[in-house]
């Protein structure tokens, strides 16, 4: 399907990544989702707004991965009974995110899974606390909950619940098993938990500080929140940001990319039963960081990507540290690698667990480091890359065996290739300004930032709102997170493995929960 | 296995290296690990709760366990269940969604507990406030002890807030 062939009139947006914007009806929305899906398009991100207060209704928007960049589509609806059509069916990644609108704004999917998704007993069935018209600090009493799960019937079956707290030091989330003896039937997440009103609290921030909010939606992903909330913002404004910038935060999603890679390798050892590599890998992690600290003034990286720019530069003697980093680390990876590679109790555990197949992979729309590892072969900084990725020829890692071995190698092979990502950055490394100062938003302009995070792509996408006394505000802000696209994925990946098997299982996915419940 | 044991021999006993940043760490270290024994004359049990933590302060509460830091080795355990707990190591503002089980985790730990509130959303709310869907500050649901500010606090500043939390200075939230 080519964009140009469509009966709809789309609109780029500027800014540094093709963005494609466009009105649609009721009738064209699920025609052109369903022609986008047969020409291979994903689904991005869905979600809503209230335009109440402009005289209108409320808005649908629907995000579309196509050939040409990111499809970006509104759809108008009534301010009565506000309903779209159910584009499950053609996205099934789609239904919970149809469920997380009608929970915040009350607008429904005609047909599909009714069931709430993001409100538990915090606010009635009868209350959208995203709408425009509820102050963000409305208390309601706690309601009564009573969540319809799945029942699986037979003999000797039997249900595990898990959570919200699990055993380990990890994010809350319930979990419910059906069992026969070890062996998992079915898996059925309830997902929510973390819900803290990002979205709300983005309406009350000036549109030049929300990145640092952007930069909270998941702690792991900071940099690639970062980056994609101030390519949106500077979409909406306008602004060209230096070169050095950008190279900047190339470096700086490297890094976390890696730091990330480096900490879930030793936490998968360690859930195979190889406690040395936990310790071998976090001592690496730790280096990392350590430098991080050292060089960028927060371990995380959090806060160094600023709308305009970057917040701090790098010195030609840290270009020497970093670059002298990445060799070390290299040996030492390949070194465990091998280890990895040739420990035949590890491999038993990893080969053929939680395996999701590419065709499995491809109906779902699995994305990111999972979805390369069930051979969906799609990462931005190849498909849609913004600068300086349109210079650096990045090298996809892609397999497809789609088990927990597969999402190992992949994360070896992403970590050698952003060793090499980097020593590129630091040699081509632009001179120049670091940052600029944001020109002010025109009310209404709207931007968007879309980019390959460690897990997965982000997305961003805002509106500028009236101007406050501290410049632009923020109209609307939504946050995508990948784990969307792969937590109903990994209700597949354990069916038929065994209870046992399910941590091990989970981290090779490592989702996000903070990110999806917002 | 022979790369295995290499690797081992060849990486070495990684604590308390590089003395010069390590000084705070190696001193916060010993503090901590006689403070542990006098305390309780055992393991100090901590259990984590993310009650809705963007998860950047779990990422530094599993540092702890790294080499540098070895948590474990100073005994200090984390522990699967509030019940064998002494300490809860609470993360996050407190999302509504969230509330019933910290007040669980809270009443099934035994007394006397320890609750140290971790990171700038558990001691104030952070960034994200309260809303119709966050309480903020962890001591708004449950009886804090100390709390550790930072975004995310570095795991220095955890060891040294649980040392705090043990050696039984109270700080009012
Ligand atoms: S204190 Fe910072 S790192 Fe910790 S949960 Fe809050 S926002 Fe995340």
């Amino acid at each position: 399907m080519r964009l140009a062939d469509q009966a709809i009139e789309f609109s780029p947006l500027p800014g540094a990544i093709p963005v494609w914007r466009a009105a649609v009806d009721a009738a064209d929305l699920p025609a052109f989702c369903r022609a986008a899906a047969e020409g291979g398009g994903r689904l991005v991100a869905l979600w809503g707004a209230d335009e109440r207060d402009r005289g209108q209704g409320f808005r649908l928007h629907v995000a579309l991965a196509l050939r040409e960049g990111l499809a970006w589509l509104d759809l108008a609806l009534p301010a009565r009974e506000p309903q779209f059509p159910d584009l499950s069916p053609v996205f099934p990644a789609a239904a919970r995110m149809q469920r997380a609108v009608c929970d915040l704004l009350g607008l429904r999917a005609a047909g599909g899974d009714a069931r709430p998704w993001l409100r538990h007993n915090g606010w009635p069935a009868d209350h959208f606390p995203l709408r425009r018209d509820i102050p963000a600090h409305t208390a309601y009493p706690p309601q009564p909950e009573d969540y319809a799960f799945v029942r699986v019937e037979g003999d000797g079956v039997h249900e595990i619940p898990v959570g919200p707290i699990h055993a380990g030091i990890i994010e809350p989330g319930h979990f419910r098993f059906s069992v026969v003896g070890e062996k998992v039937l079915r898996l059925e997440e309830r997902l929510g938990f973390v819900h803290k009103g990002i979205e709300k609290r983005f309406e009350s921030l000036p549109l030049h500080e929300g990145h640092r909010l952007a930069g909270r939606v998941s702690g792991d992903s900071t940099v690639a929140y970062a980056w994609a909330y101030c390519m949106a913002a500077e979409s909406a404004c306008g602004c060209a940001v230096p070169e050095r910038a950008l190279w900047l935060r190339a470096l700086w999603l490297e890094r976390e990319r890696i730091a990330n890679h480096l900490g879930d390798l030793g936490a998968l050892g360690n859930d195979a039963g190889l406690a040395f590599g936990l310790a071998q890998f976090s001592r690496l992690r730790e280096d990392w960081l350590r430098t991080n600290g050292a060089l960028f003034g927060h371990r995380l990286l959090m806060d160094r990507i600023v709308p305009g720019g970057a917040a701090v530069d790098l010195s030609a003697q840290a270009i020497d540290v970093l670059a002298a980093q990445c060799d070390t680390i290299e040996r030492e990876a390949h070194v465990l690698k091998a280890i990895y590679d040739d420990h035949a109790g590890l491999q038993d555990r990893f080969l053929t667990t939680g395996r999701v197949t590419p065709q499995l992979a491809a109906r779902l729309g699995v994305i990111g480091l999972a979805g390369r590892a069930s051979g969906q072969a799609w990462d931005l900084r190849v498909d849609a890359p913004c600068a300086p990725y349109d210079r650096l020829d990045v090298n996809m890692a892609s397999h497809r065996n789609g088990d927990v071995a597969a999402r190992v190698i992949v994360r070896f092979e992403e970590i050698f290739e952003s060793l090499r990502l980097i020593r590129r950055i630091l040699a081509d490394l632009p001179a120049g300004e670091i940052r600029t100062p944001l020109p002010p938003a025109a009310e209404g302009a709207a931007g968007a930032g879309w980019i390959e995070g460690w897990r997965g792509e982000v997305l961003v996408a805002l509106e500028a709102g009236a101007p406050g006394a501290h410049g632009a505000t923020l109209r609307r802000c939504h946050c995508h997170d990948p784990s969307w696209h792969n937590w109903p994925a990994l209700e597949h990946a354990i069916m038929g493995n065994i209870v046992p098997d399910f941590p091990l299982i989970n981290k090779s996915f490592n989702l996000s929960y903070s990110g999806h419940d917002l | 296995m022979y790369q295995l044991l290499k690797q081992i021999v060849r990486t070495g006993i990684r604590t308390e290296a590089a003395p010069a940043a390590d000084e705070t760490l190696r001193v916060t270290a010993q503090r901590l690990q006689q403070a542990v024994l006098a305390r309780l004359g055992r393991a100090l049990v901590i259990r984590q709760v993310d009650a809705g933590s963007c998860n950047g302060c779990e990422l530094e509460i599993h540092a702890l366990n790294n080499p540098y830091y070895n948590l474990e080795a100073l005994g200090i355990k984390f522990a699967a269940s509030p019940r064998h707990a002494d300490l809860l190591l609470v993360t996050g503002p407190v999302a509504k969604n969230m509330e019933i089980a910290v007040k669980r985790a809270y009443d099934a730990t035994p007394a006397p507990k320890l609750v140290l509130a971790t990171g700038d959303c558990a001691c104030t709310g952070g960034i994200f406030g309260e809303s119709y869907a966050s309480h903020g500050r962890v001591s708004s649901v449950i009886p804090v002890d100390v709390a550790v500010p930072g975004c995310p606090p570095t795991p220095l500043a955890i060891m040294q807030g649980i040392l705090t939390a043990i050696t039984g200075a109270r700080k009012e939230d």
